[in-house]
């Protein structure tokens, strides 16, 4: 390392009396961007000189995070719960970007048929044998969309990405095939920024940046942990308004990612996700089952619940989550069968409960690990909303249930 | 659930005004004809008074140069920033239309991927006139969009969304970013167009630029004051910082929207970066106390107004950054007295004006 010159002496020196120097207007144009890049943190801009690494300054910097180089794809599994027993259109569509990965197929306990699954993937499959093989007796219920936390129980893989066995690659504006796998992976090897709103949406995108205003000690970001991504076509939407608006189809394809503020509930859903296993891997449970649960997505609520405790962790943890790209094509379903499930659909009531209740929750500081923080979670959970509904002690249970588990049987890396 | 609107988005031209802050030539209107001239425009001049600045035929305006400001406001003038672009909150406080779009005279029409030119008064308007959705974020964006609705799991109490406040639209072309950013990326453009426009959800903060701003008097307006900058002060550029921060506390505590995304406009110039350098400069590390400081702003239930939020955010900015620098005790006073001539220039119907001079040329 070179030794400082009287001219960097200078700059630092002048960095560290900055409040009391009212004007530089004497200093020459040249010296003035010197005193800026010592001065400011700048994690994510590609300079052309080589990297130095960035000065802290004072004023409360967030220490620079060290950024991996990229996610390697022996890192990831990808999980797929099959709730249809033909996954041979679903998995030949996705070939060409599945194929470098291992992957795990969960077969929904319920389903008697036998799976067919093209060839030449690295690809291994449970079934019910193999849930109740390795679990016993668990109070947690693994059948239709839940049974994909299998998958994120025994995957050995510090991340996960997982897309429902109805949705196939989606074209983006100009026609290209969307690479689900690359963006979700891309989405959460950059940081998230909680903390601001970023008008430009990701700044770490190419051809973006912070705008104007953005504070600077805030610009390093904090890793995000979850990747939601949406659907084209057949959005995920609720029973009552898949009834109403049969006929329309998301056809919006929004070129944007950005990170959910902190403090933001969100409905995650999830139809096409990806997360930090290792440590999120607690609180990526199936709490929440409704009544009269069915296999279309509109009969469950049990990603938005788990998202919204995903959340809160988040943002209690200083984690981030991050929701837009990637768009997945997502099939139709009968329009039809969401009357029926209109009948006796809970969860309106569930959600209204729900929200007061996730608007004034704050976790304790002393609950500093994923494990802690689900913990507490499942007893407020108990305490505040069990009394409500049956429906949310259960859940309770269901979070210390899968907490347990997770020590057994999931908390183990590759 | 959101219905979906058929009818045609409505003109409002008797209840908008377009203001527009300029020091140079008010060209670029030309390009802006088709949209713009079914609507009255208030013009703020900025710099010397005695240049005259030309308004292009066949538009419908008031103009206002320093005299003017001056004349009107007589010592509550003070408050009016000279010398930056921040004075085109004057126009704000002058008019009398309930909706505002503000737009810098260096910015164009901008065309959408479809090569369509894009009203951006027209979504402006739309966006306005849609509600906002703060207390939950939808993955899909605005919900009341043709082609968008509530997702699974948006709670049905929250579905009514509140009324929309401030619509902030965006730039294609030279991005709005800071001085160090532009040093660092001078060829930088944004090309990417995000088909979105979503409501910022509470609590959360974010940088509000001026350049394509459009809000509703009546909800918001005495909460845009674009503070103290330019000639004679320590700072600039900062401006629309300032008054997005304290815009967005204010509807935050009185439940109304914040939207951002779409439109977007075409921005032609890129300002020099050695004279923004300078300019921002105290900017960039005074937003390290002021964003703490409006992170945790609370106002008490008896704010109920916009003018009563305000004069309270007047209070807390002496007492707690008025440390920070003596320029922020400059900026409290100055926050009052936009009050103070916000009150007299726009009475409660049925009070008597007291404006110093005739409103209108």
């Amino acid at each position: 390392m070179r030794p400082p010159s009287l001219l960097s002496l200078t700059l630092d020196s002048a960095l560290l009396r900055i409040a009391h120097i009212a004007d530089l207007s004497h200093l020459p144009d040249h010296l003035v961007i010197d005193l800026f890049r010592v001065g400011t943190p700048r994690g994510p801009l590609p300079l052309s000189t080589p990297a130095r690494p960035p000065r802290q300054i004072s004023f409360g910097v967030i220490a620079s995070l060290e950024m991996s180089s990229g996610i390697q794809d022996s890192e990831v599994d990808i999980v797929i719960a099959a709730l249809q027993p033909n996954l041979n259109t679903f998995f030949e569509a996705w070939r060409p970007f599945f194929s470098r990965f291992h992957i795990i197929v969960v077969k929904d306990p319920d389903m008697t048929e036998d799976l067919k699954i093209p060839t030449g993937f690295d690809l291994k499959v449970y079934t019910k044998a193999d849930i109740d093989g390795v679990l016993g007796a668990s109070s947690i219920n693994f059948s239709g969309h839940s049974c994909r936390y299998f998958g994120y129980l025994v995957s050995r893989k510090k991340y996960v990405i997982s897309i429902d066995d109805n949705c196939l690659p989606a074209k983006d504006t100009a026609g290209s095939t969307v690479d689900a796998v690359a963006q979700h992976m891309t989405n959460l090897k950059t940081p998230a920024t909680p903390f601001f709103f970023n008008t430009l949406y990701d700044p770490y995108r190419k051809g973006a940046d912070f705008v104007r205003g953005y504070p600077f000690s805030l610009r390093e970001g904090v890793e995000c942990m979850l990747s939601c991504g949406l659907w084209l076509h057949n959005a995920d939407y609720d029973p009552m308004t898949h009834v109403v608006k049969r006929n329309q189809r998301n056809t919006t394809y929004v070129d944007a990612v950005m990170t959910v503020p902190l403090g933001a509930m969100m409905p995650v859903s999830g139809i096409n996700v990806a997360f930090n296993r290792e440590v999120l891997g607690p609180v990526m449970f199936p709490g929440l089952r409704l009544r009269n649960e069915g296999k279309h997505r509109w009969d469950t609520l049990e990603d938005i619940w788990n998202g919204l405790c995903a959340k809160v962790v988040c943002d209690s943890l200083g984690y981030g989550m991050k929701t837009g790209l990637p768009y997945v094509m997502r099939s139709d379903a009968e329009a039809g069968k969401a009357l029926e499930s209109l009948k006796e659909w809970e969860g309106v009531k569930v959600m209204d409960d729900v929200l007061p209740f996730f608007q004034s929750l704050k976790l304790s500081r002393t609950a500093v690990t994923v494990e802690d923080c689900v913990k507490e979670l499942a007893s407020i959970v108990r305490e505040k909303l069990g009394p409500k509904n049956a429906v949310f002690t259960k859940a309770a249970d269901a979070m210390v249930e899968w907490n347990n588990l997770w020590k057994s049987h999931g908390a183990h890396h590759a | 659930m959101a219905s979906a609107s058929r009818a045609a988005t409505p003109l409002l031209k008797d209840e908008l005004d377009i203001v527009i802050p300029t020091i140079r030539n008010l060209d670029f209107l030309e390009m802006w004809r088709p949209f713009f001239q079914p609507y009255h425009l208030i013009i703020v001049q900025d710099g010397d008074p005695n240049k005259t600045i030309r308004v292009p035929e066949g538009f419908d305006y008031e103009l206002y140069n320093r005299n003017d400001i001056n004349r009107m406001l007589g010592p509550k003038a003070s408050c009016i920033s000279f010398k930056d672009s921040a004075c085109r909150c004057f126009g704000y406080m002058v008019s009398k239309k309930k909706y505002i779009y503000t737009i810098d005279d260096d910015c164009f029409v901008a065309k959408d991927p479809s090569g369509k030119d894009i009203n951006a008064l027209e979504q402006h308007i739309k966006n306005l006139l849609s509600p906002s959705t703060p207390f939950f974020f939808n993955t899909l964006y605005d919900p009341y969009r043709d082609g968008a609705d509530f997702v699974r799991g948006y709670p049905f109490s929250l579905r009514e969304g509140v009324p929309t406040a401030v619509s902030h639209g965006l730039w294609l072309n030279i991005p709005d970013y800071d001085a160090p950013t532009q040093l660092v990326k001078p060829l930088e453009r944004n090309t990417r167009y995000v088909d979105a426009i979503l409501t910022i959800p509470k609590g959360t903060l974010f940088p509000m630029c001026g350049m394509n701003l459009a809000f509703d008097r009546e909800l918001i307006g005495p909460a845009m004051y674009f503070g103290l900058m330019g000639d004679g002060q320590p700072i600039g550029r900062y401006d629309d910082m300032w008054a997005g921060w304290c815009t967005k506390v204010i509807t935050d505590h009185l439940g109304l929207g914040v939207k951002t995304g779409l439109p977007y406009i075409w921005h032609s110039k890129a300002s020099n970066p050695f004279v923004n350098l300078k300019k921002e400069y105290n900017g960039i590390f005074w937003q390290e106390e002021l964003i703490p400081f409006f992170q945790s702003v609370s106002m008490p239930k008896e704010a109920t107004t916009v003018q009563k939020c305000y004069l309270e955010l007047a209070k807390q900015v002496r007492a707690k950054l008025g440390k920070v620098d003596g320029y922020f005790n400059k900026l409290a006073d100055s926050m009052v007295t936009w009050i103070e001539a916000w009150d007299e220039l726009n009475p409660p119907k049925g009070g008597v004006a007291t404006a110093n001079g005739p409103p209108k040329k």
